[in-house]
């Protein structure tokens, strides 16, 4: 099976990814990380994972966009150009055809796309699509997942979201540091000595 | 900031309260279609950020202060793990929902909305919040 | 037949997805500057919430929602694991960008190579 419009917008993410690859200049990088992840989401619509392309669009497109062009703000705009020696590019990408090779022979033997009878398809998903209007009773077979079935997963996620917040807070508030180094323990004796 | 930019003051004020009302369609009717807690949260706190990239950090601290996303982001964490406690106590396991009302289809109903808003309110203020540290950062 | 397996178009979503996922890599590991290299990590978290869409979808079914005269629907168990990895994804991004920040304060540059060449100054 040939899917003509799955097709074509992976291949827009190719084409993307590409440009993001060459590009110095930070500030396109950003927007088309942007355009990337709306790509995406429309491959998600396509793919039937609705909740998922929603969450997508809105996070990976808006915020995530929003905080890169932040971070452009406070750092700068412009990716050093120099000429690199040939084995910092050629090893690189030595090591990603080979894992690339790697993973499409492990495809090889995968189940076709769109199969219905993927091992997948057999084993938790037929309790959740048959039984789950009658014990959960949601029309959304996502969110009784999400927040029933998986429900310590869902907390473990919500946890670590506040653990992201926590740690931002903690390296980005509080006084810039004017002076860029601050006194070692040995300059700190030193001084105690001379008084 | 941005003081010379009518088009965009004007656009954003219409625009809040309709982005704020379909952040709640998608945090209560997360039941019935797409959408959820976590889809939710961020569109919720995407409004609050155009707010603050229009009207500047300034006013928009002065609606929302960060001290009071940072409680929000540690209440919805404890409303979810707070739910699977209370389920406890009404004599089943950890986050198992059917013993929080008579019936089980209606605990589990209950247990999805509370569970749903915890996470909705810890994504919320997670997003405003950073978008908040990275932008007072500059000053 | 097995000829006939290799050349079945039924693949070609994984290996376009591969290609992907090797371009994010190949952006972490040979780019210096640490902005894009977060970028080139979204670029393979993204491609690796393809593949798992791509495992859950089912031919001919809908998205998994209960209505009137819907019977086939995709596998719901892959939505779920991705819908909550993506705003993970967003938080541990933005804990990174906050670490860029505090290096571009601390070393005033973004560069791994100018970041390593002070280090050894100092060493």
């Amino acid at each position: 099976m040939l899917d003509i419009l799955d097709i074509a917008l992976l291949f827009f993410m190719a084409v993307t990814a590409i440009s993001i690859l060459r590009l110095k200049n930070l500030f396109a990088v950003v927007m088309l990380g942007g355009i990337y992840s709306l790509l995406s989401a429309l491959i998600f619509v396509n793919l039937d994972a609705v909740d998922v392309a929603f969450t997508e669009a809105a996070v990976g497109a808006g915020i995530s966009t929003v905080l890169m062009l932040g971070t452009l703000a406070l750092t700068s705009r412009e990716e050093k150009q120099e000429k690199k020696p040939s084995h910092k590019i050629w090893l690189p990408l030595m090591v990603c055809i080979a894992t690339g090779a790697a993973l499409v022979y492990g495809t090889l033997d995968m189940p076709r796309y769109g199969d219905p009878n993927a091992p997948i398809h057999k084993h938790v998903a037929p309790r959740y699509i048959n039984d789950s209007m009658d014990e959960v009773g949601m029309p959304n077979i996502v969110t009784s997942v999400l927040a029933s079935y998986r429900g310590f997963d869902t907390l473990g996620e919500t946890t670590v979201v506040f653990t992201a917040v926590v740690g931002v807070l903690i390296l980005l508030t509080g006084r810039r540091r004017r002076d860029k180094r601050e006194p070692t323990l040995e300059e700190l004796e030193e001084q105690e000595e001379e008084v | 900031m941005m003081q010379r930019k009518p088009i965009l003051r004007v656009t954003s004020k219409v625009f809040m309260p309709f982005i704020l009302i379909f952040a709640l369609y998608v945090q209560f009717h997360g039941d019935f279609g797409p959408g959820g807690g976590f889809q939710a949260g961020v569109i919720f706190g995407s409004s609050f950020i155009l707010y603050a990239l229009i009207f500047g950090l300034h006013d928009a601290k002065l609606v929302l202060p960060s001290v009071v996303l940072e409680v929000m982001a540690a209440l919805g964490v404890l409303i979810y793990a707070g739910t699977g406690v209370v389920s406890f106590f009404t004599g089943d396991n950890f986050l198992n929902y059917n013993s929080l009302a008579h019936d089980p289809l209606h605990g589990q109903h209950y247990g999805i909305l509370i569970v749903e808003l915890g996470v909705g309110l810890t994504v919320f203020a997670a997003m405003t919040l950073i978008f908040y540290t990275f932008a007072g950062r500059g000053r | 037949m097995e000829s006939f397996t290799f050349l079945s178009p039924g693949l070609y979503n994984y290996w376009i997805v591969i290609f992907l996922m090797m371009v994010g890599f190949y952006i972490v590991i040979s780019r210096g500057n640490l902005v894009k290299k977060l970028v080139g990590l979204n670029i393979f978290q993204t491609s690796v919430f393809v593949l798992y869409i791509s495992m859950g979808k089912v031919e001919g079914g809908t998205a998994p929602i209960f209505g009137e005269g819907f019977e086939t629907f995709s596998n719901p168990l892959p939505h779920v694991l991705i819908l909550t990895a993506i705003v993970v994804g967003i938080a541990t991004t933005a804990l990174g960008l906050a670490l860029v920040v505090r290096i571009r304060e601390e070393y005033g540059t973004i560069e791994e190579d100018d970041i390593q060449a002070q280090e050894d100054e100092t060493r």
